[in-house]
């Protein structure tokens, strides 16, 4: 294309101009490509005037590869298919398409359980939908954001995204190295428009509009009669930066993904925990992670304290999380802080967050010659909002039986903070709040089976390998503990003792994401990116001034936007105006019709006056100079 | 302490009246914007069908060649040059229509009563909003009650902006009152919410910023929306004109008296891009929150997922404006789908599915 407009540029200069569409049409004959035409359409009366406003792609996508073929011919090489793929690909078309598929490919994952949000919810779903799961498996409906279909749309759209940035760029570069094109031959063509007489040389009238756009921060230099200028070129910059801005998020992320860990630690009040592998309760870990990545840090929690509305229709509802944690770093020293659900505190890069949080009663168990085998809070999983809570207290070592045989002791709890009383009928608990704590216990002995080498979850009793104890009508011996209270076993067999105590635990996801900085710092720059080029216009101002006719200069002013708005007419009657104040109008006797050089009669006199009577500034419709 | 919810409640039951009597003044400027839509239709208009009949359509137009304006009569004359505008090629040149009031002055009357109503029950309306955010001692967006009501407010507040900053918008009033009823209506009556203070998790000044900002993206591109879908009503009632048909009689005096589908469009264009890099900030600030409340700024949870839709979708439609072929009626489709996901976000993720932001209240 710039072959053309050089060529469109020199003739405009000369103002022998009007470009012919079907000159410019023959010029490129050989090697026109479709979609060009429609190009010229625009073009066509503003010669290179109205090129290179912006840096978009053209539309100039054959929709077959013969159409825009290196040589139009109809065989074409691997190459040749190369190139119009990747223009195929680069194109705002396929842009826009690749978009719209990655906005509905983003529904699925909404509406179906994902594993990397709940995995237990898919497996309820796996359990619910027998035929469909698999088929959901299949096309990885469970993980529609690592999915290869998915990512597949948006790798294609990032590659498109560079595809489409770099030539841009370069584009750009050019456009701030070169100057405003001239002016095209018929300024009367363009969508804002102007002229008066003056009796001030055309010299004159140019240099005083080269001073007074330079001052409004036009680029501005004169081409052959007429003064060319430019602004707005931050729109640009704006829009190359969003779409720079974009990768940079993405990139950030994908980095994020790679090199995070993300572990769990649940810590009973009074017990601390250490940063290192082996501490976590579980861990997970982007695949470029190294352990030593681990930040060197010691923290304990201290106190949790939770409140509840103890009143009114949300009774129960919780209304503040703190927990109250002391932590050492490197230097050894000790630092006290408080952590809430949405202040996570952050020791040396690393965030540790506060997640969920429930009861650990205190018991203690004794043998049956009287000797304490365990003694300890035993923090128990809440199963509803009201913090019912259920878990086992395990004795694997140090109890022996009556007879003094080594054994194991496990116990099914069952804990209420707020027991409803007697009468509630259940076993559940009314308020999250500790207000009524009853803890009950099933008593079994047996294997635990914990040597088995079988990994064991610590909140469920494996009852397998054990026997449950008995009570007098043969049931498994069960009893609700109020604090203080113990539950004796059969045949001396030892106790357990509810102790009038409650501790909390907290639980903390303690998690470590480099690239977070970068990420934002691209979200920054989108946004600003963005907006530059949303609410910056690019335009283009042409001040012509020749010698009429009658030996009067006539100045025509032009200005052209990449979007007609409003505020396009508006910019060029407040330089008008200026310019006009410095270069009046000249006395004339009779109101003539001055027909600028170069422009032919099509319209003639008549619809002239016509549009001047009818049309002061007349609004326009859409954009229109817009390709 | 008791004291002090006994005020809340009091404030709290302020509220509900300040919010039920804005729902009865909204009515009577609904009945009002009625008045001047069936006054306005007994004038007889017809200038967009004359525009588009007699003209020839916008080839004459645009060959009409050169318009050059000169100053005529002396050195006394130092007014500002006037500035012509010409549309662009291929552009239907379609003058506005003059309002629901179609010229009448009867209708005017109305229309100014029916805005002077409207600008009294978003007063009420707004009095409703902080009644209820005092009650509560936060910002009142706590639940999808409060967000509802909140919601309607900013919308007609932006309403009467562009109607104090002089813009052509009053042909949207009764779209707009109508479904700011219905807004209130569905508010009240099922999704109430006891006034009461916030679970741990909302509470951070990112709900001020990431919620406010939501709520006005929303209700602009609401806004947004309507301009969209009149103007895809308009722009067949254009072309059907154009073609020479004749579109029915119903439809020529409502359609007729709006602006020209050009006017529309470009209107909806602005308001989406203008609200985009805000709705884009939005998002943002809310993955930042919650990276502070959960532990990661992203994890594709429902409602994250659908404010990227829609980002997405909005994304594409400034795309598709720049896109040739896929300009005018596409785009504009693009855009109403774009605020569909909007609105699916809002009402279908809260109360169908299963999401961590799930603190609907109902
Ligand atoms: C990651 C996906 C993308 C997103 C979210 C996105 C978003 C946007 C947005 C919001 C705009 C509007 C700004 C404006 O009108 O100035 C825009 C403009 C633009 N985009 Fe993209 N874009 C994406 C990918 C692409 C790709 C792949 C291309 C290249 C083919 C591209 C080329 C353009 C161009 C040329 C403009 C300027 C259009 C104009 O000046 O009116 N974008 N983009």
């Amino acid at each position: 294309m710039s072959s053309t407009s050089r060529t469109d540029a020199s003739r405009t200069e000369t103002g022998r101009t009007d470009t012919g569409k079907t000159e410019a049409g023959k010029t490129e004959a050989g090697r026109t490509e479709a979609g060009e035409e429609r190009d010229e359409l625009r073009t066509a009366d503003l010669g290179e005037a109205g090129e290179r406003l912006s840096t978009a792609p053209k539309d100039d996508v054959g929709d077959t590869p013969g159409a825009a073929g290196p040589a139009g011919g109809p065989v074409l090489g691997v190459i040749g298919w190369l190139r119009w793929f990747w223009r195929q690909l680069t194109s705002m078309r396929v842009a826009l398409i690749l978009l719209f598929l990655l906005s509905l490919g983003a529904i699925p994952g909404s509406l179906i359980p994902q594993n990397s949000v709940n995995d237990l919810k898919v497996q309820d779903f796996k359990a619910e939908h027998e035929t469909l799961a698999p088929i959901y498996d299949k096309l990885q409906l469970f993980d529609v954001y690592s999915s290869v279909w998915f990512s597949a749309i948006y790798i294609l759209l990032f590659v498109s995204l560079i595809g489409c940035i770099v030539p841009r760029s370069w584009q750009f570069v050019g456009q701030l190295r070169s100057r405003p094109p001239g002016a095209p031959g018929r300024l009367t063509r363009l969508p804002a428009y102007t002229t008066w007489r003056t009796e001030a040389a055309p010299e004159q009238v140019r240099e005083a509009a080269g001073r007074l756009l330079a001052k409004r921060r036009f680029r501005a230099h004169t081409v052959g009669d007429a003064v060319a200028a430019e602004k707005g070129y931050l729109r640009e910059a704006g829009n190359l930066v969003f779409h720079i801005a974009l990768i940079v998020m993405l990139v950030a992320f994908a980095v994020g993904q790679l090199l995070k860990s993300e572990g769990g630690k649940l810590m009973v009040e009074g017990t601390g925990f250490s940063n290192t592998l082996t501490q976590y309760d579980d861990f997970k870990s982007g695949s470029l992670f190294s352990t030593d990545e681990l930040a060197p840090f010691s923290i304990s929690l201290d106190e949790f304290t939770g409140t509840y509305e103890k009143t009114g229709p949300q009774r129960g509802t919780p209304r503040t999380f703190r927990a109250d944690v002391t932590y050492s770093q490197g230097d050894g020293k000790d630092h006290k802080a408080a952590i809430e659900v949405n202040k996570p505190l952050v020791i040396d890069g690393t965030k540790v967050y506060l997640l969920s949080h429930g009861y650990a009663p205190v018991v203690t168990v004794k043998d049956g010659r009287g000797k304490v085998v365990f003694n300890g809070a035993v923090p128990l999983l809440p199963i509803d909002d009201k913090v019912s809570s259920t878990g086992a207290i395990k004795v694997m070592d140090g109890y022996r039986d009556k007879d003094g045989k080594r054994d194991q002791l496990g116990f099914a709890a069952f804990f209420v903070p707020t027991y409803g009383g007697k009468g509630s009928g259940q076993m559940f608990s009314q308020f999250p709040g500790l207000e009524f704590p009853v803890l009950n216990v099933g008593a079994y002995h047996g294997s635990l089976g914990v040597d088995s080498g079988l990994p064991q979850n610590v909140y469920q009793l494996d009852t397998r390998k054990m026997t449950p104890f008995k009570d007098a009508d043969g049931n498994v011996l069960k009893k609700s503990l109020l604090p203080g209270e113990t539950l004796e076993l059969p045949d001396g067999a030892g106790s357990i003792t509810f102790e009038k105590e409650v501790k909390e635990w907290a639980s903390f996801q303690i998690s470590q994401q480099p690239g977070n900085g970068w990420a934002l710092g691209g979200a920054i720059a989108a946004i600003a990116g963005l907006a530059a080029s949303l609410f910056i216009q690019r335009r283009r101002v042409w001040v012509r001034a020749r010698t009429g006719e009658d030996g009067v200069t006539v100045v025509e002013m032009a200005a052209l936007g990449r979007s007609e708005s409003a505020k396009l007419p508006e910019e060029l009657a407040d330089l008008a105006a200026t310019l006009h104040a410095a270069m009046p109008t000249a006395e004339t006797p009779t109101a003539a019709t001055p027909d600028p050089p170069g422009v032919e009669k099509a319209g003639g006199a008549e619809s002239n006056e016509d549009s001047v009577n009818s049309a002061d500034t007349v609004d326009t419709s859409a954009e229109g100079a817009e390709k | 302490m008791t004291l002090a919810a006994a005020t809340n409640e009091n404030l709290a039951s302020i509220s509900n009246v300040l919010i039920y009597s804005a729902m009865a003044v909204y009515t009577l400027a609904f009945l009002a914007h009625i008045a001047e839509w069936v006054f306005g239709s007994r004038s007889k208009v017809g200038r967009t069908a004359a525009a588009l009949t007699t003209d020839a359509g916008p080839a004459a137009k645009t060959a009409a060649g050169p318009v050059v304006q000169t100053r005529a009569g002396g050195a006394a004359v130092l007014e500002r040059p006037k500035v012509i505008t010409r549309s662009a090629a291929g552009q239907r040149d379609v003058p506005d229509g003059p309002g629901a009031h179609g010229g009448t002055e009867k209708g005017d009357l109305y229309g100014r009563i029916a805005v002077s109503l409207t600008v009294l029950a978003f007063l009420i309306q707004a009095a409703g909003v902080l009644a209820r955010a005092l009650s509560v001692q936060r910002a009142p967006w706590g639940n999808m009650y409060e967000f509802s009501i909140t919601f309607s407010t900013v919308a007609v507040g932006a309403y009467l902006g562009f109607l104090a900053a002089k813009k052509n918008i009053r042909w949207m009033g009764l779209l707009l009152v109508a479904t700011v009823l219905a807004d209130l209506g569905i508010a009240t009556t099922w999704l109430y919410t006891e006034s009461d203070q916030l679970v741990p998790a909302l509470h951070s000044y990112w709900l001020w910023i990431h919620v406010s900002t939501a709520i006005f993206c929303g209700a602009v591109f609401y806004l947004g929306a309507v301009g969209t879908l009149l103007y895809l009503f308009r722009d067949s009632y254009e072309a059907k004109l154009a073609r020479g048909g004749s579109p029915g009689r119903f439809a020529s005096s409502v359609l007729e008296r709006l602006p020209s589908a050009a006017s529309l469009d470009k209107f909806a264009y602005r308001v989406n891009a203008a609200v985009f890099p805000l709705w884009t900030f939005t998002i943002i600030a809310g993955a930042i929150w919650a990276g502070d409340a959960w532990g990661r700024y992203w994890g594709w949870d429902a409602k994250e997922v659908w404010s990227f839709i829609t980002w997405v979708a909005y994304a594409a439609y400034l795309h598709a404006r720049a896109t040739a072929g896929w300009k005018g009626r596409k785009a504009a489709c693009l855009a109403l789908v774009a605020f569909a996901c909007w609105l699916f976000n809002y009402y279908g993720v809260n109360l169908f599915v299963n999401s961590l932001h799930g603190y609907a209240g109902v």
